[in-house]
């Protein structure tokens, strides 16, 4: 049994791989290719080198200011969004009068669209800063706060239901001994709780840096760049270039293959660093 | 099982780079192949979102009359080019598209047919207004459109008669410093007027600032072309000095503080509001084109009757602009997918000479699209009846006046306008002020045509 099931795993394997392939293999192996030529339908390309990658730096400040805009972006949201969550997770997990109402109010922004939340947003903050008789293309820190606070909005009530199912996990047992040895709550939360979710924490982590990092709709309805393109993060900024100058469309590929570097390497040392830290019980 | 799956996935990285030449060829081949299939098909990628749905109708007739099927697609509004780029890639790509003019040319060039023995040219009334390249054609206008100030008859009548009034009629204004007088008179009697302000919104919301970014600037560019006897199509065009910056300047104020809205708040207002503003009579005057009419007539608890709306030129203070007339010209231009099999060109080209010489096809063009059609087949009677087509007709044919052409379809692209409208927008905040704003277009111009 074991034996045939080696034998013939490729073959049960083939049609998931395949979609695989041509719904991911083959664009990616085609957006690298694209990246060194210079095109204006992917069909019809001619090979530049590297030229696309130098222009994409030098061309203009665009793309280094979309990246310490997104880079700032990401810390605050991530903080943010992974605090809140957390606190909402322990607070609903403590046996509060209509608790599942609680659960789903929270969680159900993140079922509207981006663009959607994007407009919303806009209507709301606009509406605040009138008194002050400006709006929020006016400042590029009022679409940075706005952008976190949308964001805050709309991942929070995701985290928090990560975050309880990994607060339930955690055995009766331990907190209960705890606290008959005598510790604090805090004593149990912090010895106890938090190492025991470290696994909904690396997801969650996970989750929120690459969601703040790749943000697009909520950036592009909320503020468009405004002003200049002072509040453009890296995805908004990389579509910019491809679609806003004929010829640059093998820039913005290089963009996008940069973005995707940096995003996979980010990833890549939060997930070992978080998972470093996860306890088995 | 490590090493099979390295394997696959090495063959399929290897499967993947020769995909992208095999593909390219084979589109090649199946031009030859497909040439001679009988039921053959087009496809139109349409530019206007407005009129999507007319063109399906149209589809439905051409079908009835002639059995070839004819697919219309539509681009979202201000999406022309990202759809166009990932259609025409396609194994049945658009064989008939539109290029925005000389810029759109130079970006689509591989995919335009040569259209100079095609029917519709040969009725192209003013063959000056093709798109041409040494002795080919490439883009024929299927569209004359008129933009200017439209402005609310009924108001201005109401204006007349208070005490006071600076001029008693339109036809008195015919310079800046006239209407800026009439305009600051009105904002100081708005509550009589019963308006908000005299300008509807200055819309400069990231995407929709075309009126002014685009269409305003096109005044002070052509006077600037035109003054230095610039050859369009050379490489005179590179660079330019805006040298009637203070121009555009002085009706971009006049726009911003007297408006319904407080320029700071401009950011986000969309060119629907603007719209809304003016169909609901809370301005008197809205810069926009004859398209927009049926933007106005949409609007819910519309107050405007559609024969007080009317075109004033816009007026910027360059000398000699007594005798200016609104801004006449197209940025529609169609083409014919060069790319696909010689027999889908030829029904593409036959599509086009129906719709714009058929009875049936006029009808659709001048009753349901209520395109000003550039072509010879339409008699004078055969013009839509929508009251800003009427005005650009009317202007077109007042013969002491000088229509300003649009030379915006040569501004370098879109990275380039983005730029202008976020300035105009930090000019209108305060935070920049008109000598910055100058510079930036100055500079990015040259920069964007150097890329």
């Amino acid at each position: 049994m074991e034996k045939t099931l080696k034998k013939y795993f490729p073959l049960f394997l083939l049609p998931t791989l395949l979609a695989f392939l041509i719904a991911f293999l083959i664009p990616f192996g085609m957006g690298i290719y694209l990246s060194f030529t210079q095109f204006t339908t992917v069909t019809d390309a001619q090979w530049v080198g590297l030229d696309n990658y130098r222009r994409a730096f030098t061309a203009n400040q665009d793309f280094r200011n979309a990246l310490w805009f997104t880079v700032k972006f990401t810390i605050v949201s991530v903080v943010t969004v992974n605090l809140f969550a957390f606190l909402l997770a322990l607070f609903l997990t403590q046996g509060v009068r209509a608790t599942n109402l609680f659960r789903t109010v929270f969680f159900m922004p993140n079922l509207i669209g981006g663009i959607v939340l994007g407009y919303l947003w806009q209507l709301i903050i606009n509406g605040v800063l009138r008194y002050w008789g400006v709006d929020i293309t006016f400042s590029a820190n009022y679409g940075f706060w706005g952008l976190v606070v949308l964001m805050n909005w709309q991942m929070t009530g995701y985290m928090m239901i990560i975050y309880i199912a990994g607060l339930q996990n955690i055995p009766h047992a331990l907190t209960e001994a705890a606290a008959i040895d005598g510790a604090s709550y805090f004593q149990i939360l912090r010895h106890i709780i938090l190492p025991m979710v470290m696994p909904a924490t690396t997801i969650c982590t996970f989750l929120t840096l690459t969601n703040s990092f790749k943000l697009f709709d909520q950036n592009l309805a909320l503020t468009a760049g405004a002003p200049g393109k002072e509040s453009a993060m890296l995805a908004l900024d990389i579509y910019n270039t491809f679609y806003g100058r004929i010829g640059y469309e093998g820039v913005g590929q290089a963009k996008a293959v940069i973005f995707f570097l940096i995003l996979a390497l980010i990833a890549f040392v939060q997930l070992s660093l978080t998972r470093s830290k996860e306890v088995s019980q | 099982m490590k090493k099979i799956i390295t394997m696959l996935v090495a063959a399929a990285m290897a499967f993947s780079v020769t995909a992208c030449s095999q593909e390219s060829s084979q589109t090649d081949s199946s031009t030859n192949s497909t040439g001679t299939s009988a039921k053959a098909k087009i496809y139109y990628l349409n530019f206007k979102p407005e009129i999507a749905e007319v063109y399906e109708e149209i589809a439905k007739a051409y079908q009835q009359e002639t059995g070839v099927e004819l697919t219309v697609v539509t681009a979202a509004a201000g999406g022309y080019e990202q759809t166009l780029k990932s259609e025409i890639a396609k194994a049945e790509p658009p064989t008939i598209f539109q290029i925005n003019g000389p810029r759109g040319y130079a970006g689509w060039k591989e995919y335009c047919a040569d259209l100079k023995d095609t029917q519709l040219y040969q009725h192209l009334t003013d063959k000056s207004l093709a798109i041409t390249d040494g002795n080919g054609v490439y883009g024929i206008p299927n569209v004359v459109e008129g933009y200017g100030i439209i402005y609310n008859d009924a108001i201005m009548q109401r204006y007349f008669s208070t005490p006071g009034a600076k001029v008693s009629s339109m036809e008195e204004i015919r310079s800046f410093e006239t209407l800026k007088e009439v305009v600051e008179d009105m904002t100081a009697k708005k509550e009589e007027l019963g308006i908000q302000g005299v300008f509807a919104s200055t819309s400069l919301s990231p995407g929709e600032d075309w009126r002014w970014h685009t269409h305003l600037a096109n005044i002070p560019l052509y006077y600037e072309f035109t003054e230095n006897d610039i050859d369009l199509s050379g490489d005179g065009v590179n660079t330019i000095s805006l040298q009637y910056s203070r121009q555009l300047q002085n009706i971009f104020d006049l726009y911003l503080n007297n408006s319904v809205t407080e320029p700071k708040l401009l950011g986000s207002k969309q060119v629907a509001d603007s719209m809304a503003e003016f169909a609901l009579g809370q301005c008197a005057m809205v810069q926009n084109g004859n398209w927009a009419y049926s933007q106005i007539s949409q609007v819910d608890g519309n107050t405007v009757q559609a024969e007080d709306i009317k075109f004033l030129p816009i007026y910027t203070g360059i000398a000699g602009e007594k005798d200016q007339g609104i801004c006449i010209g197209t940025e529609n231009y169609l083409a014919i997918n060069r790319k696909v099999s010689q027999e889908k060109q030829q029904l593409s080209a036959d599509f086009l000479y129906w719709l714009y010489s058929s009875e049936t096809g006029k009808d659709f063009v001048v009753n349901r699209l209520g395109f000003i059609a550039p072509f010879d087949t339409f008699t004078p009677s055969e013009q839509p009846d929508d009251p800003l087509a009427q005005e650009v007709i009317r202007w077109m044919n007042t013969e002491e006046v000088r229509n300003i052409p649009w030379y915006f379809t040569i501004f370098p692209n879109q990275a380039f306008k983005d730029d202008f409208g976020a300035t105009l927008l930090q000019y209108a905040q305060g935070s920049k002020n008109w000598d910055q704003v100058t510079q930036t277009v100055v500079t990015r111009w040259t920069e964007e045509f150097g890329s």
